[in-house]
C-alpha cells in the first residue's frame, strides 16, 4: 500500500513541478518586461528600471523562478502590484468563499447525481429512466452561468426570496452565508450533476449485470438493497473517476458563477488583476487553481485503493 | 405431500426474435431429502427451469402452470414474497465462482448476508456462525480469512464460500446450477463430494443441473432429460442408465468419448445441430434431428408413456427405437 | 423480385439475401441522431444566413425602440441600444461555429497526432505524451485563456488557443487508447511481418478504424467548445465589441434583468440548442458508426 501511495505522490509532484513550470513560463517570460507593462509605454526609462529592479526583473529567470518556488512553500507570495499588500492575504481572504462554494457545489452535485442515476438504472427502459436522462441532456446543455441568471431571474427578481448578488461574509452567520452562496452552488451542481447523472446511471447498469447481483438475489436480498448495498460501491469507481476529472471543470465554472453573483472570491480577484495587470497575483492564483486540480486527481486516486481492495494488491 | 411439484410448467421469453417458448410443459415431483439431476445440452431450458423456481427469470419472461414448493404456489408469488424463501428456504448455487461474489465486499460480510437478513442475527452472531459455516465446507484458516476478499480466494474456495452461502439458512432445497463446469477437474471431485455430503448430512433435496453425465451418475437418485425445453426421458438414475429409451437420451450418451476405443475411430455425434428456441416445431422438440422422425413427430407432442421402475418418455416410435437396438420396447 | 425458378436455384444458388439497411435509413430512425442533426443543422444554417442576409443589421442602433419585447418588426425584440436581438442571435452564431471549428480542429489535428505517435512508438515516447497531457489537465480552458488575456490582452485568438490546447489531451488519449487496440490486431502483426513502416500502418490500418471514434469526439468536443467560448466571452475575454456574441450577449443582458428579462432567455437558449444539438448527434454518431461502442440503452 504505502508503495502505491510513494509512487502516486511522485506523480503529484511531478505533475505540479510542471504546472508552476508552464505557469512561470507563460506569465513571467512571456509578457517581457513586467515593469514597463505595468508603468505603461510613456515612463521614462529610469522609471522602469527603478521599479524592475524592485521587482527583482533584473535577475535571471532561474533565480526568479527558485525565488518564487520557494516562497510558494514557505507562504512568501510576494506583494500585489497593484495593492501592494501580501498576496497570501490577498488570496486567503478570498478562499473563505471559494472553498465553501466549491464544497457546497461538489455536495449538491454528488448527491442529486446518485439520486438520479441510480432511480433512472432502477427503472431502465420505463418512463423514469427516459424522462429522466432526457432532463440530463438538458441540463449537460445548458451554460452555467446561464442558469444561474435563470435563477436570478426567478428567486431573485420575481419572487424576491434571495438577493441577486453580493456576499457579506461569515461575520454574518453561517445561514446567512449559506444562503448568498446556495444560488450559486445550485448553478454549478446541476450542470455537473446531469453529467455525472447519465455516468453513474451506465455505471450501474453495467454493474447490474454482474454475476454477483443474481448471486445476492439468490440470496433473498430484495432489489432495493441489492441496489443500493450491493451495486452502488462497485458502479462508485468509474463515478469516482469522473468526478475527479469534472473537479477542473468544477474550478472553472465557480469563476464564471462568481462573477455572475459578483462575489468576492478567487475568481473575481484573479479579473480585477487582470484589469490591473498585476501578475503576481495572476500568477499565484493560476498556481493554486492548478496546485487544486492536480490534489485532488491524486485524493481519487487514493480512494480507489480504499474503495477497491483489488487494487492495492494488483497496482504497484 | 412432496416438497416441490412442478406441474406443467411453461415459460415464454422475451428475445431478439420475438416470443420464444423456452420450457414447454414440464412437470416433475421432488420429496425431501431426494436428489435430482437434470442433464441436457446448454439451451435446453434446463436453466431457466430452475431460475423461475427462485421467481429470478427477467421481468418479461411469462410463467404458466404450477410451482409448489412445500404446498406453496410460487408461481405469481410477489418479488417480497419470493425474497423470504430465497436464501432461506431455497438455496442456490451457481456456476461462475469467480465472478458469483462481491468483489467489495469481505467473505464474512458475504456469508453472514443471509443470516442477518433471514434469521435476523446480530452481526456478531452472525459472524461466529459465518466462521462455523466456512470451516464445514472446507476452507483453510476460516477464522484468519473471515476478513479476506474474494481475489484472495482460489475458485475451488470461491464455490466452497458460496456453498457455505446457500445452506447458511439451512434450506430444504439446494439447487445446484453446473456448480463444476468452470473448475479444474480435480476440484470438481471434491466439490461435488462436499454437495452430497451436506445433502446427506442436512437432509436437504438436491436438484443437480450438469452436462456432464459422469457428475450425474455419480450424485443423483433420479434424473430428467431436458431438450428444447420438455423433459424427453425421466426415471431413476440406475434405471436410465441401464435403458436408455428415447432416441436423444440414446445420442447422448453414445457421444461420449470411450476409454480404449480403437484407434482412428471417430466420435459419435448426434447429427444437425440445436435450432433457436423460437425456431422450435409445435411437436415433438428432437424431430427433424431424430432417425426415426415420422410426420406425427412434427405435429403431435408424444404424451409421457411409462415404462418399469418408474421410468417415463416421451417418444411416439419407442417401438421403432427399441426394435433398432434389438430390444424390448 | 420474384424468387427465380427452383431449377435455376439448384444452378445459381438461392438468391442473395436483402442488403442491410444502409446508413442514413438507419440513422433517421435513431432518435438521438435525427434531433441532433436537426439541431445541428440549424445551428450552420443560421451562421451560413447570416453570411447574406440578417432581418436587421446587427450593428445597427436604433434608440427609441430599444428593450422591445417581441414585435412583428422585430421579432424577439430590442436591445440596450436597439439592436434586434433575431439579427445578433444569428450572427453570434458565427462566432461560436468559428471558435469551434477552429479550437476543435486545432485539438484534432495536434491531438491525434500526439496519440498515434505515442501508439506507433510506445517506450518513452508514449510516456513523455502522456505526462504532457495529465500536464494540461490542471489548466481548464479558462484558465488558459485568463493566463493568455493577461499576457496579450483580451480577444478572439485567445479564446481559440485556449480552447484548442485544452482539446489536444483528450484526443491525444482517446487516440491513443484507440490507437493501441488497433495495433495489437493480428491484421497488423500480418502487414509489419509483411515489412509494411510504422507510418504506413498508422495511415492504412490505424486512421481509418479510430475514425468513427475521433468522429464523436470531435461533435462532442465541438459542443463543449461552443460552451467554454460563451463562458469566455460572458467573461470578457473572447470575442471583443462590436462582433457580436451569444456569452457577450448574456452578460449584457444581465444588466437589464429588472428592465427587459426576455434580453437574457435568448441567448442562452441559442447557446442550449446548439449544445444539445451536437451532443445528440455525437450520442446517436456512436451507436450507429460502431455499435461495440454503443453504451446500454
Amino acid at each position: 500500500m504505502s508503495l502505491f501511495l510513494l509512487k502516486r505522490l511522485a506523480t503529484l509532484i511531478g505533475t505540479l513541478i510542471g504546472a508552476s513550470v508552464i505557469v512561470f513560463l507563460v506569465l513571467e517570460i512571456l509578457p517581457g518586461n513586467a515593469a514597463q507593462i505595468l508603468m505603461g509605454p510613456d515612463a521614462s526609462p529610469d522609471a522602469v528600471a527603478a521599479l524592475a529592479t524592485k521587482l527583482g526583473l533584473d535577475q535571471p529567470a532561474w533565480t526568479r523562478y527558485w525565488h518564487w518556488v520557494g516562497g510558494l512553500l514557505t507562504g512568501n507570495l510576494g506583494d500585489s502590484y497593484a495593492y501592494g499588500s501580501p498576496v497570501l492575504d490577498l488570496i486567503l481572504e478570498r478562499l473563505a468563499l471559494t472553498v465553501p462554494l466549491a464544497l457546497m457545489a461538489m455536495t449538491l452535485t454528488t448527491v442529486l447525481a446518485l439520486v438520479v442515476g441510480v432511480t433512472a438504472a432502477a427503472r431502465h427502459n420505463r418512463l423514469g429512466d427516459v424522462g429522466l436522462m432526457g432532463l440530463a441532456q438538458v441540463g449537460i446543455a445548458i451554460p452555467n452561468f446561464w442558469f444561474a441568471i435563470l435563477l436570478i431571474l426567478v428567486f431573485s427578481v420575481k419572487l424576491q426570496w434571495f438577493s441577486a448578488g453580493g456576499f457579506e461574509g461569515w461575520s454574518e452567520g453561517v445561514g446567512a452565508g449559506v444562503k448568498s452562496l446556495l444560488l450559486p452552488a445550485l448553478s454549478l451542481a446541476v450542470v455537473q450533476a446531469a453529467i455525472l447523472a447519465r455516468i453513474t446511471r451506465s455505471a450501474v447498469l453495467e454493474v447490474l449485470r454482474e454475476d454477483f447481483v443474481r448471486t445476492a438475489r439468490a440470496k433473498g436480498v430484495s432489489r432495493r438493497a441489492v441496489l443500493w448495498l450491493h451495486v452502488l460501491r462497485n458502479a462508485l469507481i468509474p463515478v469516482i473517476t469522473v468526478m475527479g476529472m469534472q473537479f477542473s471543470e468544477l474550478l472553472a465554472g465557480t469563476i464564471v458563477v462568481e462573477n455572475v453573483f459578483y462575489l468576492p472570491g478567487l475568481g473575481r480577484l484573479i479579473f480585477q488583476a487582470i484589469s490591473n495587470r498585476d501578475l503576481v497575483v495572476v500568477r499565484n492564483c493560476v498556481m493554486l487553481l492548478a496546485a487544486l486540480v492536480v490534489i485532488v486527481n491524486f485524493v481519487v486516486d487514493v480512494l480507489y485503493a480504499v474503495i477497491d481492495p483489488r487494487i492495492k494488491a494488483s497496482d504497484v | 405431500m412432496a416438497l416441490l411439484e412442478v406441474d406443467d410448467l411453461h415459460i415464454r421469453l422475451q428475445t431478439q426474435r420475438g416470443p420464444a417458448d423456452a420450457v414447454r410443459g414440464i412437470s416433475f415431483a421432488l420429496e425431501r431429502g431426494q436428489t435430482l439431476g437434470i442433464v441436457g445440452e446448454s439451451g435446453c431450458g434446463k436453466s431457466i427451469t430452475v431460475q423461475s423456481l427462485m421467481g429470478l427469470l427477467p421481468d418479461t419472461a411469462r410463467v404458466s402452470g404450477r410451482i409448489r414448493f412445500d404446498g406453496q404456489d410460487l408461481v405469481g408469488l410477489s418479488d417480497a414474497a419470493m425474497c423470504r424463501i430465497r436464501g432461506h428456504r431455497i438455496g442456490m448455487i451457481f456456476q461462475e465462482p469467480m465472478t458469483a461474489l462481491n468483489p467489495l465486499h469481505t467473505i464474512a460480510r458475504q456469508v453472514a448476508e443471509p443470516l442477518r437478513l433471514h434469521r435476523g442475527l446480530p452481526a456478531a452472531a452472525a459472524r461466529q456462525e459465518a466462521l462455523a459455516l466456512l470451516e464445514r465446507v472446507g476452507i483453510p484458516d476460516a477464522a484468519t480469512r473471515l476478513d479476506a476478499y474474494p481475489h484472495q480466494f482460489s475458485g475451488g474456495q470461491r464455490q466452497r464460500i458460496g456453498i457455505a452461502m446457500a445452506l447458511a439458512c439451512g434450506p430444504d432445497l439446494l439447487i445446484a446450477d453446473e456448480p463444476t463446469t468452470a473448475l479444474d477437474v480435480t476440484v470438481q471431485k471434491q466439490i461435488l463430494d462436499l454437495i452430497a455430503e451436506l445433502v446427506a448430512e442436512r437432509g436437504m433435496a438436491l436438484i443437480l443441473i450438469s452436462h456432464d453425465l459422469g457428475v450425474i451418475a455419480n450424485t443423483v437418485e433420479r434424473m430428467l432429460v431436458m431438450y428444447g425445453g420438455s423433459v424427453v426421458e425421466s426415471g431413476p438414475t440406475a434405471a436410465l442408465f441401464a435403458h436408455r429409451a428415447h432416441p436423444y437420451t440414446q445420442g447422448l450418451f453414445a457421444a461420449r468419448p470411450v476409454l480404449g476405443a480403437p484407434r482412428g475411430g471417430r466420435l459419435a455425434t448426434i447429427r444437425g445441430s440445436v435450432p433457436e428456441l423460437v425456431d422450435l416445431p409445435p411437436g415433438c422438440p428432437f424431430a427433424g434431428r431424430c432417425d426415426f422422425t415420422i410426420d406425427a413427430c412434427r405435429t403431435t407432442r408424444p404424451p409421457a408413456v411409462e415404462l418399469p421402475h418408474d421410468h417415463r418418455v416421451r417418444c411416439l416410435r419407442l417401438d421403432a427405437v427399441a426394435a433398432a437396438q434389438g430390444q424390448p420396447a | 423480385m420474384s424468387a427465380p425458378p427452383s431449377s435455376l436455384t439448384a444452378v445459381i444458388g438461392a438468391p442473395p439475401p436483402a442488403r442491410p439497411p444502409g446508413f442514413w435509413s438507419r440513422a433517421w430512425r435513431h432518435r438521438s441522431f435525427a434531433i441532433g442533426f436537426v439541431l445541428t443543422l440549424l445551428l450552420v444554417a443560421a451562421a451560413l444566413l447570416s453570411l447574406v442576409w440578417t432581418p436587421w443589421s446587427p450593428y445597427e442602433m436604433d434608440m427609441p425602440a430599444k428593450l422591445q419585447s417581441p414585435t412583428a418588426a422585430h421579432w424577439l425584440g430590442t436591445d440596450a441600444f436597439g439592436r434586434d436581438v433575431a439579427s445578433l442571435l444569428l450572427v453570434g452564431a458565427r462566432a461560436s461555429i468559428l471558435v469551434g471549428v477552429i479550437a476543435v480542429g486545432i485539438g484534432l489535428v495536434v491531438g491525434t497526432a500526439l496519440g498515434l505517435l505515442a501508439a506507433a512508438r510506445r517506450g518513452w515516447v508514449e510516456e513523455a505524451v502522456m505526462r504532457v497531457c495529465d500536464f494540461s489537465m490542471a489548466f481548464p480552458a479558462i484558465l488558459s485563456a485568463i493566463m493568455l488575456t493577461a499576457v496579450f490582452g483580451a480577444g478572439i485568438v485567445n479564446a481559440i488557443v485556449a480552447i484548442g490546447i485544452y482539446n489536444i489531451p483528450t484526443f491525444a488519449r482517446i487516440t491513443r487508447a484507440s490507437a493501441n487496440a488497433v495495433w495489437s490486431r493480428e491484421y497488423v502483426a500480418a502487414a509489419r511481418a509483411c515489412g509494411k513502416g510504422a507510418f504506413a500502418i498508422t495511415f492504412q490500418h490505424v486512421l481509418p478504424n479510430i475514425s468513427a471514434v475521433l468522429i464523436v469526439q470531435v461533435t462532442i468536443r465541438f459542443a463543449i467548445a461552443i460552451l467554454a467560448e460563451a463562458a469566455l466571452s460572458y467573461l470578457g475575454l473572447g470575442t471583443q465589441p462590436p462582433q457580436p456574441s451569444w456569452g457577450r450577449m448574456l452578460s449584457e443582458a444581465q444588466t437589464l434583468m429588472f428592465q427587459q428579462p426576455l434580453l437574457a432567455v435568448w441567448p442562452g437558449l441559442a447557446i442550449a440548442l446548439a449544445v444539445l444539438g451536437l451532443n445528440l448527434l455525437g450520442d446517436g454518431l456512436r451507436d450507429l458508426l460502431d455499435p461495440r461502442l454503443a453504451r446500454s440503452r
